[in-house]
């Protein structure tokens, strides 16, 4: 795992009219790492994705994207596509928003869309069928099928991905994100609604996404089994601000962490975890 | 404690409930019609307002809501809660479907074969004629609606550019027809562009609406810019299309003469029957072929969820952007021919009507499906022209079947969706799952 | 100057009328979240019946105008409401949870139906009527000898107007319908479980837009003399743009976006051209939906990822 920083955020803020959903939240998230994002319902953690991935544009402070040979990106100037198309930030959704009247090859297919729309010639060689698209959609469809092994769809498919069960559905949209070839892929609450098998399944996943295709990882969860197990680094916010940072470990035994989570003060967390031991 | 409650449908509550549904809805009626049809003003003579009463009208349309009720009520408890679904038995439905996959290419050689079988009967080609226009301006307003979910209620105005662009072009520069088509596409779509960029950010209803004053504000200013378009009166003496400048004329350097075959003026309809089949076919092979493609993949991504398109790079804009300015081309076409066929036109053929009608076709074909915005334009063409005599009726019951259609098949004819690309085997999806759109 | 005046007064004469239709799209949009493309038929409608009842009145020998003009009144907003009813209970209550297009379609139906089953029922030509209320004050003499008058009919428009006005608003804000209203905007199924009888509720936001579409219907034939079966397309639609203009949900906003579309037609229509201000009108309402969608008066909304 390298040291260096895949995305520094800066001073994010974000208000909605007279709320402040995130203030002078500050953290660096490791390239080829696992950062997880956690912190009571209401924290503000989606807010900051929303923000990362430009679906809102932050009221104030930087989110400084370093490639790798291409250089730094200020995400809070991009706005909406381009934050996935120019700066290979890829995410998924709380409620899953995959595309439910397409197949599940087809939602992979359309993921690669910005790679097979210059391979298409701008639609012109596609429709003429040029032998250079077919090649191109038939890579495309290879890169599907690999991700379609990985989580173990191949057989479906040809399924509508609005008939899959739920846990399929999840995993479906991680494939999909991974199909746009991302430096960083944002996970918002990937586990929600996964028994015990299917978060050890997920687990694997994401962790062996990380060893093969290197990829960053930037995730909100409240499965704490997850963010214990996996996570490299982790960030715990409550009503918008920082409030702890560190390792999996250092986080859990932080009492204000503890205190956030309980909705009890930082003195009688502390109180009950000297009781305690 | 008590046995547990029986799955069965409750008893129906007999004839009481019946009759007071039906006595409800006479009386409804009742009120409701006492004015409008019981009395019947006209100026007069005099420019006076006069009227006369119509109480036996009035009675019998009393009397057919009250029967209507009954009947309705009784279908509805001999049919159950199962609905319609239940009339065919299953046996039938999949041989309706397998049947289904022929449909398609026979319907096709069919329609080539028209001109052979009518060649006698002037009005069936004509009507074969009539029926390939909607036809081809369902599968045009189809890309738009259909395939990227965005609500144009305001389509006509493309067709109008069309049929306006070839019209002017062609009387005041004497272009050709066929220089003319592609002209007229290409405006047609430069208008689409100009509709598409200030909507970009609407949904649904208020989508809808936009698209709808667009049209209505193009025919007014068709209307009223009288030095350009003529104003109410048209344009007219639009020249008739050429085969690639061989004209159809009885003349010696007409087609017939080069042929070596008698002349006659059915030739000119067969040619137009072939025109009109060549450009609809056209819009077909083009729409399936982009289906295909990442344009028309992201067309159809962008109406089942907008947000996860942006989530993927996809530049929402420009896909809005590319799906009304293919529509509106194949608008345009459509218009080009429209012009040529009439060699007359005037505003009163671009009325929010027409929108309505080519939008009731995309819904009635269900939305993405060419075979079913075929079936649907031959249904609904073919239908308004059993109401050839009765003009004043037709759009009144062009209203009650959209109605009608709408509460009782929402999603069209065509129940599912076929997916553009697969490892296996393609598996039609339902389209209770396809979403429909909301721009 | 005393043009510009003469303008003023007209403008907000119409501008009540589109007022009171407008009031009738923004009640149904905020608790169904649909455009009632039907409703501009429901005002055509409206006027309809107040013409033939004006008729039949005066062929029944009665010659006291107030008498009249209240009967004519209450004649044309219980009919015309229960036209209202009718059409949300056949048309609009089954698609209620269906897709979002079949009540659209359903709508543009209905609208079709309306017009002609007036066209069918009543002939396709115009229909004129004698003045009515006749008479007016005449307010300034201008130098250059152009009078500005105010009509007794102008009088009546804005005072029923600003009756019906009060009276709404007591309803809205008083009374248990009113609460009921108010709650199905905010959230039908939490109104749903607390005892609102829904459906009826959203029966009767239809019955009282159709009635003030009705009063708006027999306004428009004491002021213009005429009804034909098409004027509900071109009239709903500027209605409706009043409502975006207002902000759609609000009945203030309604009616002043009425106010300022009377204003801006009549304003068009004397210093610009006649001809183009229908193209005015739809103009304002491309121009808000994309630069003020929510209007002067409404509630934005976010989107929530």
């Amino acid at each position: 795992m390298s040291g260096d920083t895949i995305l520094a955020v800066n001073h994010l803020a974000m208000r909605f009219g007279g709320i402040v959903a995130v203030n002078d939240l500050s953290f660096a998230a490791g390239r080829g790492q696992i950062t997880a994002l956690i912190g009571p319902n209401g924290a503000g953690k989606t807010t900051v994705f929303n923000c990362i991935t430009g679906f809102y544009k932050p009221t104030g402070g930087t989110m400084r994207l370093t490639h790798e040979t291409t250089g730094q990106v200020s995400l809070e100037r991009l706005n909406d596509f381009r934050i996935s198309k120019l700066a290979k930030v890829a995410r998924t959704f709380q409620n899953i928003r995959l595309f439910p009247g397409m197949t599940v090859l087809e939602n992979l297919m359309v993921a690669q869309h910005n790679a097979l729309m210059q391979a298409s010639g701008l639609t012109f060689l596609g429709l003429i069928g040029a032998p250079s698209w077919r090649a191109a959609e038939r890579s495309a469809i290879e890169l599907a099928k690999f991700w379609l092994e990985r989580i173990g769809l191949i057989d479906r498919a040809d399924d509508a991905a609005g008939n899959l069960p739920y846990g399929d559905q999840r995993r479906l949209e991680i494939a999909r994100a991974m199909c746009t070839e991302p430096v960083l892929l944002c996970l918002d609450e990937p586990a929600a609604g996964l028994n015990a098998r299917e978060s050890a399944g997920l687990s694997e996943l994401l962790l062996s996404i990380r060893a093969d295709q290197g990829t960053s990882i930037l995730l909100i969860e409240h499965d704490m089994s997850v963010v214990m197990e996996i996570s490299d680094h982790v960030v715990v916010m409550d009503y918008g601000v920082k409030i702890a940072e560190g390792t999996p470990q250092t986080v859990r035994d932080d009492p204000k962490v503890i205190a956030a989570y309980l909705g009890a003060d930082e003195e009688e967390a502390i109180a009950v975890m000297e009781s305690g031991t | 404690m008590t046995a547990p409650a029986t799955t069965q449908a409750p008893r129906s509550p007999g004839i009481a409930f019946i009759m007071k549904k039906a006595f409800i809805s006479a009386a409804v009626a009742l009120v409701l019609f006492s004015l409008m049809i019981g009395i019947r003003t006209e100026a007069g003579p005099t420019g006076q307002l006069i009227y006369w009463t119509r109480f036996g009208e009035l009675a019998s349309l009393v009397g057919i809501v009250f029967v209507g009720s009954i009947v309705i009520e009784l279908l509805r408890r001999w049919l159950g809660p199962a609905g319609t679904s239940g009339i065919v038995p299953p046996a039938l439905q999949n041989g309706l479907a397998t049947a289904g996959r022929f449909v398609a290419p026979a319907l096709l050689v069919f329609t080539l074969l028209v001109p052979v079988i009518f060649y006698n009967q002037r009005y069936m080609l004509d009507l074969g004629i009539l029926v390939l226009t909607y036809v081809m301006l369902g599968w045009g307003l189809n890309v738009v609606v259909g395939l990227a979910g965005l609500l144009d209620l305001g389509y006509v105005a493309f067709y109008a550019v069309g049929a306006y662009s070839y019209a002017l072009l062609a009387t005041s520069f004497g272009l050709s027809f066929w220089v003319c088509l592609p002209l007229a596409g290409i405006l047609a779509a430069c208008w689409g562009v100009m509709l598409g960029f200030p909507v970009l950010r609407l949904r649904g209803d208020y989508l809808a609406i936009v698209t709808l004053a667009f049209g209505e504000i193009i025919r007014l200013v068709i209307i009223n810019w009288q030095s350009l378009t003529g104003g109410p009166n048209g344009v007219s003496g639009i020249p008739r299309p050429t085969l690639f400048g061989i004209p159809l004329t009885p003349g010696d350097d007409g087609l017939a003469a080069l042929l070596g075959i008698k002349f006659s003026p059915t030739h000119r309809i067969v040619f137009l029957f072939y025109l009109i089949l060549a450009l609809a076919l056209l819009t077909n092979w083009v729409t399936i072929r982009l289906r295909r493609l990442p344009i028309g993949r992201a067309w159809e991504a962008l109406r089942e969820d907008e947000v996860a398109c942006r989530a993927l790079g996809i530049n929402t804009t420009t896909t809005k952007l590319s799906a009304f300015a293919t529509g509106a081309m194949f608008g345009g076409f459509a218009g080009a021919f429209f012009a040529t066929r009439q060699g007359f036109i005037s505003p009163e053929s671009f009325t929010f009507q027409e929108s309505a009608l080519v939008l009731a076709i995309v819904v009635l074909g269900g939305m993405g499906s060419q075979l079913g915005v075929a079936l649907a334009a031959l249904t609904m063409i073919g239908g308004f022209e059993l109401f050839r005599g009765l003009d004043q009726y037709r759009m009144l019951v062009f209203g009650i079947v959209m109605v009608l259609l709408m509460i009782w098949r929402p999603r069209g004819l065509i129940g599912h969706r076929a997916p553009t690309v697969y490892l296996k085997r393609a598996q039609a999806i339902s389209s209770d799952l396809v979403k429909e759109g909301h721009g | 100057m005393d043009y510009f005046a003469q303008q003023l007064i007209n403008g907000l004469v119409l501008g009540s009328i589109y007022g009171l239709i407008a009031i009738g799209y923004t009640m149904v949009y905020g608790i169904v979240g649909m455009i009632n493309f039907a409703h501009g038929d429901i005002f055509m409608i409206g006027g309809f019946i107040a013409l033939i009842s004006f008729l039949l009145l005066v062929s029944f020998g009665l010659t006291a105008v107030p008498l009249i003009l209240l009967i004519v009144l209450l004649v044309s907003m219980a009919v015309t409401a229960l036209y209202g009813w009718t059409v949300e209970r056949i048309a609009y209550r089954p698609l209620r949870h269906s897709f979002r297009l079949a009540p659209m379609l359903s709508a543009i139906g209905m609208s079709f139906v309306l017009s002609n089953f007036s066209q069918v029922a009543q002939g396709a030509r115009v229909k004129p009527v004698p003045p009515i209320i006749t008479g007016g004050y005449t307010l300034h003499e201008g130098s250059e000898g152009f009078v500005v008058q105010l009509s007794n009919v102008q009088i009546v428009v804005v005072l029923t107007t600003v009756v019906l006005l009060l009276l709404f608003t007591w309803l809205v804000s008083r009374t248990r319908l009113g609460r009921d209203m108010r709650a199905c905007e905010q959230d039908q199924t939490m109104a749903a479980l607390l005892g609102v009888d829904v459906d009826r509720t959203i029966s009767m936001t239809f019955v009282i837009g159709a009635a003030l579409a009705a009063v708006a219907g027999m306004m428009y034939l004491l002021y213009y003399g005429l009804v034909d079966f098409f004027m509900g397309f071109v009239a709903g639609i500027k209605a409706f743009t009043a409502a975006v203009l207002g902000g759609i949900g609000s009945l203030p906003g309604a009616m002043l976006g009425g106010l300022a579309i009377g204003l801006i037609e009549t304003f068009w229509s004397a210093y610009f051209s006649v001809e183009y201000k229908d193209v005015a009108a739809f103009s304002i309402l491309i121009v808000v939906l994309i630069f003020m969608p929510t209007g002067l008066l409404g509630r934005p909304e976010i989107e929530k990822v």
